[in-house]
């Protein structure tokens, strides 16, 4: 999101002016709570008065979001916050507006609009929760639980393979493609302003820890224990480095992605993060392997890209523009006569 | 043929005729379109009043020559007043032998087949399927008619011979020669339509020439051949004074809702997905940036009306188009609109159905569909369209009621009057009527917090229309989510109380009901207030039955005609009219959809007239029931 045409509050706000009055009802323990926190924690620094932003959401418990942010709201209906959004962006571009979807949500019965917004490039914010369940309707596998999950409508376990979302954001043109997690407020607090600094669709994969129907789902990326050497945090212009004592790194092998010791190799010949680089975005989506695979990558979280883009709504209003220039502002007259009229006396 | 222009002009008899039905067909790459709008535009400009009825395959391009590939134009003009597009033709324009096996049965005893005899070969009768050996120019069948053959096609390439385009190209012109001829036919002349080549051909100087050459070698075909002895005249109808122009159904109801949009203030945002026979609104708006109008071709029928809804919420004139199969893809979110209580007008040109049913055809059979067809109770406005103008005020009128009553509403017109055309007698800006928008401001109530009273937007607090307010983002103070779940009246806050569930149902059915109150008094079309016959109908029926209604009562029977626009809510005089009649028939395109409506209401026994065939009515076919009834 760019700030540059959305007006500036004339107070200082803090988290709590973001706080609405409603009750928040997620499930004691949920990873909404975090991200919730996060997300009216960072909205005073992006400057920009309540009264221009709005949150869109869908169905799905994180899509409750909007109730408990006082700015504008719409709760949807399933899958359509995308395009919802996408109308309200068209027709104020000055606005602040906020996805909220879910796996579900946004892959599932919405993943049409999703892959249509990323196309378009409308200067949104999409943030994804991905529980990897349906959790509001009571524990069914969702597009992206792994293969063999064993969920209320898949007792023997799911033979469905997963989306890898940020694949298919990418895929679908995505101009600014990111991941983060519920268990780390400070990455995510980072990430969040970066989604807003960007002009285009911002998409953020959200791992999120659903207690009741999934819990532990990502905990092998979020846990102390093996946080180090499960994740890789990129950071632009940093080389690749993870593992418990940042002692692995990754280096390209011609097309191909190795992991090495970092003291076996010089700093030069490690990879260098370059969020601006597609080619090597795609290669860092693809680190998606599961991660009790022997020799497994690690998974990546952070900026994978950003692009500049034209902006559809940018696009929509240059082009009325030039035609009002072209052909002068419409006059109901002329366009109520037509071409051709004649006179009956 | 070029020189014969200075040839003698020989005698040829002029006849007056009060009304004419030409029905043009051929190959759907033929240009029956292109040549029908023109020879109806001529037409127009000489002060006739016209009807008209494309009537196309589903198919692009069928294969050439083949029933299915059928394109036809029907036309009616006349110097008395017209209605509808003619029961049968006088007429038959065709270009191939399929062409006058699909259309032979619609002309009248003795009239005039004009034939492209090119198109009768072997290979064009067997696509035709005559049987082997048959063809109709030849074998008597049409001996009731008067048949003239023309080798049109061998005639154009004549003409464009030497010109340097390929045969291809020249036989694309060979409509240029049928619409010459038959402006001579009819003493018309060829200027509207060398004006409307030199604006269509403005970068391709060539086509203008020799278009504009074949046009005029058909027209001096006429002159100069002896077979053709009679020309016909039809003079101007006696129509209110005032200027006109032409208008297709489609075109107006775009028309109209830039107008409306003009009148309110409002940003113009139509969300719209292709469908046939809607598609057509979503061009001509997308042709008006000019008016600020932000058309969004959605990536289908669900994006399309959810992204109007988002425009709505951001204050600005939305509105979604489809057909009836994009419309029940859409019921879900019609369904979101009638919750949030924003203003959404969902326009829905109706075609043959169910599922994809006949996409090209006309049909009024999603009535049922626009008052009931959501989860829940879901009522919104609907209003209906009765001929191709009429499609404008209706327009117009849809965004109206949904901006003053902050409610969704339903738009039908339908196949046969979206492509329709007729002479209207266009309003000037001035006198449209503004369209009232008054956003939220202010603060506007109160809630109780402990001990404390503080001053808060309440989003479903309501007018005496019931109407709620609408606070658009970037309003200062009035921030506020509203949504699909049940809610609390006033506050707009989720509640799942059942007494709440029950009350606001209710309410959202009276916030309709209400806007009757705003619409105009149901009147009668034509004849006496009370009597024997009242033919009740609704859409693009009007034209027909107007025309069987007249002719009845010329012949001294006791009938009138009231026609419905406003479907949801009635006007409150309705049933007040009913009951003056002891029959009330009910033509309709479908299998009594308005019917069940009215039964449901006042309680009697309408009586159904059905024609659900893709085609509208015939006057004659309504006037044969009413006469009927009159037994």
């Amino acid at each position: 999101m760019s700030t540059t045409t959305t007006p500036a509050p004339t107070e200082k706000l803090t988290a709590k002016d973001f706080t609405s009055d409603q009750e928040v009802r997620w499930c004691p323990g949920c990873g909404d709570y975090s991200i919730l926190k996060q997300v009216q924690t960072v909205m005073p620094d992006l400057g920009i008065a309540r009264e221009n932003i709005a949150f869109v959401a869908g169905i799905g418990c994180s899509s409750r979001f909007p109730y408990y942010m006082d700015t504008y709201g719409v709760h949807s209906i399933h899958g359509r916050a995308t395009a919802v959004a996408s109308g309200l962006k068209a027709t104020r571009p000055e606005l602040s507006v906020w996805i909220v979807t879910g796996d579900g949500d946004g892959l599932s019965i919405g993943g049409n609009h999703t892959i249509h917004l990323l196309r378009r490039n409308l200067d949104v914010n999409v943030l994804l929760f991905n529980n990897e369940i349906y959790g509001l309707t009571k524990g069914q596998y969702s597009p992206a639980s792994p293969l063999g999950k064993v969920s209320k409508s898949t007792p023997y376990g799911s033979v469905d393979n997963p989306f890898n979302p940020l694949a298919l954001a990418l895929g679908a043109g995505g101009t600014f493609i990111a991941r983060s997690m519920d268990r780390d407020p400070i990455h995510l607090r980072t990430i969040l302003k970066r989604a807003h600094e960007h002009k285009g669709t911002s998409f953020v994969e959200i791992y999120q820890n659903c207690n009741v129907f999934n819990d532990g789902a990502f905990e092998v990326f979020t846990e102390k224990a093996s946080k180090k050497a499960e994740t890789l945090f990129m950071e632009h212009g940093k080389p690749l480095i993870f593992g418990a004592n940042a002692e692995k790194g990754i280096k390209l092998d011609g097309f191909k992605p190795v992991i090495v010791n970092v003291a076996d190799v010089s700093a030069n010949d490690l990879w260098i993060h370059d969020e601006r680089d597609e080619m090597k975005a795609t290669l860092l989506t693809r680190f998606f392997d599961d991660p009790k695979k022997a020799d497994h990558m690690p998974r990546p979280f952070g900026i994978f890209l950003i692009q500049d883009k034209p902006v559809y709504e940018e696009g929509m209003s240059a082009q009325i523009a030039d035609v009002i220039k072209a052909r002068g502002e419409g006059d109901l007259d002329t366009l109520l006569r037509g071409r051709e009229t004649w006179t009956i006396n | 043929m070029t020189t014969a222009t200075q040839e003698i002009k020989r005698q040829t008899e002029n006849k007056e005729l009060k009304n004419v039905v030409i029905l043009f067909a051929g190959d759907s790459g033929d240009g029956i379109q292109l040549t029908g709008t023109q020879f109806t535009n001529t037409s127009a400009l000489l002060g006739n009043d016209i009807s008209t009825f494309p009537n196309f395959p589903a198919e692009i391009r069928a294969p050439q020559g083949t029933l299915a590939g059928v394109s036809g134009f029907q036309l009616h003009f006349g110097s008395v007043n017209i209605y509808t597009a003619g029961d049968a033709s006088d007429v038959l324009v065709v270009m191939n032998a399929a062409a006058l096996k699909a259309n032979i049965k619609s002309l009248k005893p003795g009239g005039i087949v004009i034939a492209n005899t090119e198109g009768f070969g072997t290979k064009n009768l067997d696509l035709a399927k005559y049987p082997k050996g048959v063809n109709p120019l030849k074998d008597g069948s049409l001996d009731k008619f008067k048949v003239y053959e023309v080798d049109i096609t061998k005639l154009t390439r004549a003409c464009l011979e030497g010109s340097g385009m390929g045969v291809k190209d020249i036989d694309r012109s060979k409509n240029m020669f049928v619409l010459g001829f038959l402006l001579w036919m009819y003493n018309r002349s060829m200027e509207p339509t060398i004006s409307f080549l030199k604006e269509q051909f403005k970068k391709k100087p060539e086509l203008i020439e020799t278009n504009t050459k074949v046009l005029k070698a058909g027209y001096n075909y006429g002159e100069t051949t002896e077979t053709f002895t009679t020309r016909y005249e039809v003079k101007a109808a006696p129509m209110p004074k005032g200027i006109y122009r032409s208008i297709m159904g489609n075109q107006a109801t775009a028309i109209g809702l830039i107008t409306a949009a003009k009148k309110s203030g409002l940003t113009l945002f139509y969300g719209s997905y292709p469908i046939t026979p809607a598609s057509d609104v979503l061009h001509e708006l997308a042709k008006h940036k000019n008016f600020g109008v932000k058309t969004f071709q959605a990536e289908d029928e669900i994006a399309a009306i959810c992204s109007a809804i988002g425009a709505s919420f951001g204050g600005s004139l939305a509105i979604t188009g489809s057909s009836g199969p994009g419309i029940a893809l859409k019921g879900e979110a019609i369904g979101l609109a009638v919750m949030l209580e924003i203003p959404l007008v969902i326009l829905n040109v109706q075609r043959g159905g169910p599922s994809t049913g006949l996409p090209t055809k006309t049909e009024q059979a999603d009535l049922l569909q626009a008052l009931y067809g959501r989860n829940g109770e879901c009522p919104v406005i609907v209003v209906a369209a009765s001929s191709p103008s009429d499609c404008f005020t209706m327009a117009f009128e849809a965004c109206r009621l949904s901006l003053e009553h902050m409610i969704p509403v339903m738009l039908l017109t339908d196949g046969y009057i979206a492509n329709g055309s007729e002479p209207w007698r266009f309003p000037n800006a001035k006198d449209m009527p503004e369209i009232k928008v008054n956003f939220a401001t202010k603060k506007n109530g109160t809630i109780q917090n402990g001990d404390v009273t503080e001053e808060r937007y309440l989003p479903y607090k309501r007018d005496e229309k019931l109407s709620r307010p609408w606070a658009i983002p970037g309003t200062k103070g009035l921030e506020h989510r509203i949504g699909g779940i049940e809610k609390e009246n006033d506050t707009g806050n989720i509640s799942y109380e059942p007494e709440n569930h029950e009350f606001m149902v209710k309410l959202r059915q009276e916030k309709v009901d209400r806007a009757a109150n705003n619409i105009p008094d149901q009147k009668l079309d034509n004849g006496k207030e009370k009597g024997k016959i009242l033919v009740l109908g609704w859409g693009s029926t009007y034209g027909s039955i107007k025309t069987a209604v007249k002719d009845c009562i010329a012949l001294g029977i006791e009938v009138s005609h009231a026609h419905v626009k406003y479907m949801s809510p009635l006007p409150k005089n309705l049933g007040n009219i009913l009951k003056n009649f002891d029959k009330v028939l009910m033509p309709e395109m479908n299998n009594g959809q308005f019917s069940k409506v009215i039964r449901d209401k006042f309680l009697i026994p309408t009586i159904n007239f059905n024609k659900i065939k893709g085609v509208p009515f015939s006057a004659g076919e309504i006037k044969a029931k009413i006469e009927e009834l009159n037994k």
